[in-house]
């Protein structure tokens, strides 16, 4: 139980996908505009990737180890990944509207999202067990959706900042992650 | 002839994939800790990039538009494979300190991008030059990011000391924050340097 806790804490915090792992910085940048959408976003990655994380995990124990085909596992997780989100995408469009009002857009967004491929990788990478991966996958995910929201917030701030010319959009952007990540840095401090 | 100088211009300044259009920015912020890091990474990408892009082109004909997107991360997620292992069997230290963002190659927009956009509508000849050019502006940007993150954050170039004794080096620069403000930085001086061209441009034209 200890360890289980162990790993959530760490991919929430102490190693935070976005600030400090880099991954799904893409979506990160992209989708901040607003809380909501951001939410949005949030939530969609966070199905996605616990159910990625058993998926693969089953694959590659099961399928990938016995038949000898532990190399190939970068293009059969893209694989997995790439129709779960559309299994999960008509899912939702058929059986639970409201939900795929809410997230549909998003969902395309997220089969070239680093984090989902990335978690899924490091799963097997670090040797977790089944349990252990769909925790860490899923805590990944909320550590996602937290970093994008509080993102989110900041960026209403900054419609109003008047950065030099050079610095508009992006870079002002990235200085700002920049100082959360700082922040965010912290909490490495913290050893379990 | 233009039309590759073109190609070239495009893919390392005009349309540069990390300075202008902003992509592949989890590869750039996190493998640019040390030059030779950000070396290996641009360079793997870019070997990635001319194959796909050239396998692509060639079966542009064959590949049927409803499931285009499917195939081309088959095709890519088969070369990055590819470079996975042969990293892994040379170049040990690399993979080493790469890790995880060798595979993540599969999911660099950069590379699905110019699938999309260019190598689906190219001969395979102007397809593969398209990779190098685009290859190479992602790899000067690496270098550049990782130059100014190795030498402010641990005081060297390559691994070599190159700083005068009384340096301090900030470690903040070789962290997750330094990567972002750096980044912040030269993209910064970049949307400078093309809107001074462009002011220039413009002074000529009322001359």
């Amino acid at each position: 139980m200890k360890e289980i806790l162990l790993i959530a804490f760490a991919a929430i915090i102490t190693e935070n996908f976005i600030f400090s792992r880099f991954l799904g910085i893409c979506p990160f940048l992209g989708v901040s505009e607003k809380p909501s959408t951001a939410a949005g976003m949030g939530f969609a990655v966070m199905f996605v990737m616990a159910v990625s994380s058993a998926l693969t995990w089953l694959v590659y124990k099961f399928i990938l180890v016995p038949s000898g085909l532990e190399y190939i596992k970068t293009i059969a997780f893209i694989l997995i990944i790439a129709a779960l989100v559309q299994i999960i995408e008509m899912f939702l469009k058929k059986f639970v509207p409201a939900l795929y009002q809410a997230l549909g857009i998003y969902l395309p967004l997220i089969t070239t999202n680093c984090a989902v491929l990335g978690a899924a990788l490091l799963n097997i990478q670090n040797g977790f067990s089944f349990i252990e991966s769909v925790v860490f996958g899923l805590s990944a995910a909320v550590g996602f959706t937290m970093a994008l929201l509080i993102f989110a917030g900041v960026r209403e701030r900054l419609r109003f900042a008047t950065p030099p010319a050079a610095f508009k959009g992006i870079p002002l952007l990235l200085l700002s992650a920049g100082l959360i990540a700082m922040a965010f840095s912290g909490f490495s401090g913290i050893s379990l | 002839m233009s039309q590759i100088k073109k190609l070239f211009t495009d893919g390392i300044f005009d349309k540069n994939p990390i300075l202008v259009q902003l992509l592949g920015t989890c590869a750039t912020l996190a493998v640019t800790t040390s030059i030779t890091n950000g070396l290996a990474m641009g360079l793997s990408t870019t070997a990635v990039l001319v194959c796909s892009n050239l396998f692509i082109s060639l079966l542009r004909n064959f590949i049927p538009k409803e499931v285009r997107i499917a195939s081309y991360i088959v095709v890519i997620s088969g070369f990055v494979t590819a470079i996975e292992l042969l990293i892994k069997a040379y170049l040990p230290e690399i993979n080493k300190s790469l890790g995880v963002f060798i595979p993540l190659i599969v999911v660099n927009c950069i590379i699905l991008s110019r699938a999309e956009s260019f190598a689906s509508k190219n001969k395979p000849v102007l397809a593969m030059l398209d990779g190098v050019a685009m290859g190479a502006g992602f790899t000067i940007a690496l270098v550049i990011v990782s130059a100014i993150r190795e030498l402010l954050g641990n005081g060297t170039l390559f691994g070599k000391a190159v700083m005068p004794d009384g340096f301090e080096p900030s470690l903040m620069f070789v962290m997750s924050a330094g990567a972002f403000f750096t980044l912040a930085f030269v993209v910064a001086g970049m949307n400078k340097i093309m809107s001074m061209l462009k002011k220039r441009a413009e002074k000529k034209e009322v001359e």
